[in-house]
């Protein structure tokens, strides 16, 4: 079947099978860098989009889904090649090392501020809970988020 | 000299010290790389190991603008294709900064070497007369009057038909086993270092908790300070998870059982880190590319023996198999009594 959707702000179309999951979709069809595969059954976060501005695993969501619908990736969060306030934080806190986890946790940091300006530790661990990082040790990712929350 | 805390929940602390060796040795491993001076001047580092996430991409040009004067920017270290670089064993063992970087030192010195003779020519003055570092040549002791690097690369090029190329290598001599004394060589270089862990052990589930990971750890030099700290934070974290959670058991005894994904290889998440707490030391080995030693492996670890001893500290008993689960620490605790 054939799908429109918006992806990153752009106007895409593409064919999909009906069991085509939007990672597939978004990796293998459109070429798509800004979200990973880790595990495919929605335990590590790597592959983590917006749609409608929902916090989504790509992995665990079928792309006829997102037919008519607004898909973010953390690509997408950049305005007029200008990084957002939380990109930014990410890149000044050395809170990435080999990026696989980075777009799910960019994300998830989003879609938490967006909701909760000032989170406690405790709600911040919890909004973290379902994105997996091997490398940074999660403290940069941490002080990043924060220094987001306390601006 | 444990804290004992209420009844079920003990307290202890346990001590880990380390000394890792940098690369393989005994001749194994070797090093070479060439770099290329683009036609608007600035560097190109071909390298045959990769970049893992480990900051390897910037401490390389680290390296490289220092070894040949160039400031930075002006370096780009590109990895991965083997069939464009000489050969490297790879990223592995702690090596590459090491290893590579001492290889990338003598290339870079070559291309200093063509820098400062064709800048030479420009300024008509010897060679030994020239100073060159952070981007600029100048003629010693006249600061004012100086060139870039980056006209004298291309000038190189376009001007004086030279190529600007620097290769450099390095390996670890083999060092064989003295029959009489039992003598030998075989580091290049060691690292040290120390944890202290403090733990919380629930004597009733059998949970352990790490309040807190104090770390120290001599590096040679820190050739960026904030990505060995990446490192250390990243590698203590890793070491906790291999401590108390991860294991690909149950695929033993029987295959049928398998670990097949993060809901039963469980590693750590942004909650269950303790606080972090450490310190680099630096003491340069004469090896090392301006002193560097490895630093990857050797932070993961020391945490786990730390954590060991921590919990033989609060209940009294050994654990001897990793990881710590909740089960291993009950079945310990009842046969001690
Ligand atoms: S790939 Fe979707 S959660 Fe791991
Ligand atoms: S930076 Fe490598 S997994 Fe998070």
């Amino acid at each position: 079947m054939r799908i429109r959707f918006k992806l990153d702000g752009q106007d895409v179309e593409v064919d999909v099978k009906h069991t085509d999951t939007l990672l597939k979709v978004l990796k293998d069809k459109i070429g798509v860098g800004s979200v990973n595969f880790g595990c495919g059954e929605g335990s590590c976060g790597a592959c983590m989009v917006l749609i409608n501005g929902r916090l989504r695993y790509s992995c665990l969501t079928l792309a006829g889904y997102v037919d008519g619908k607004e898909v973010t990736t953390v690509a997408g969060l950049a305005r007029d090649g200008e990084l957002s306030e939380i990109q930014k934080a990410f890149l000044e806190n050395d809170a990435a090392q080999c990026g696989y986890c980075t777009p799910g946790m960019i994300l998830t940091a989003k879609v938490l501020l967006e909701k909760n300006p000032t989170p406690s530790d405790e709600e911040l661990f919890d909004a973290l809970a379902g994105n997996l990082c091997r490398c940074t040790g999660y403290i940069p990712i941490i002080n990043a988020i924060k220094s987001v929350a306390k601006r | 000299m444990g804290v004992k805390g209420e009844v079920a929940k003990l307290r202890g602390r346990g001590i880990a010290a380390i000394c890792y060796p940098t690369g393989m040795n005994l001749g194994g491993d070797p090093s070479q790389t060439v770099i290329v001076a683009q036609p608007d001047g600035t560097f190109v580092v071909n390298v045959a190991s990769v970049e893992l996430g480990q900051g390897l991409r910037t401490v390389l040009a680290q390296i490289a603008a220092e070894a040949i004067g160039a400031s930075v920017e002006d370096v780009e270290v590109r990895f991965g294709d083997t069939q464009l670089a000489p050969h490297d064993t790879g990223t592995f063992a702690s090596r590459t900064t090491h290893r590579m970087g001492n290889a990338i030192i003598k290339a870079g010195q070559e291309v200093r070497q063509i820098l400062l003779d064709v800048a030479s020519k420009i300024l008509e003055v010897s060679p030994q007369d020239l100073e060159i570092r952070n981007g600029k040549i100048w003629v010693r002791g006249v600061p004012d009057k100086s060139l870039t690097v980056r006209e004298v690369a291309s000038q190189a090029q376009f001007v004086y038909n030279t190529p600007v190329v620097g290769k450099g290598h390095y390996v670890k001599p083999k060092s064989l086993v003295d029959p009489d004394t039992g003598e030998s060589d075989p580091h290049s270089t060691m690292a040290h270092g120390c944890v202290v862990a403090d733990v919380e052990v629930d004597t009733e589930t059998g949970e352990v908790t790490v309040l807190q990971l104090v770390t120290v750890y001599e590096v040679g030099r820190a050739i960026n300070p904030k990505l060995v700290e990446g490192q250390i934070i990243g590698g203590a974290v890793m070491g906790l998870g291999a401590a108390l959670r991860e294991t690909v058991y149950p695929r033993y005894p029987q295959l049928t059982h398998q670990t097949t994904s993060f809901r039963e290889y469980v590693l750590p998440t942004a909650g269950d880190v303790p606080k972090i707490i450490y310190k680099i030391v630096e003491s340069p080995t004469q090896t090392g590319p301006y002193g560097a030693k490895g630093v990857g492996e050797m932070v993961a670890n020391g945490i786990a023996p730390a954590i060991v001893n921590a919990i033989y500290d609060a209940i009294g008993v050994q654990i001897t198999e990793l990881p710590i689960t909740p089960e291993k620490v009950l079945k310990a605790l009842r046969e001690k009594h």
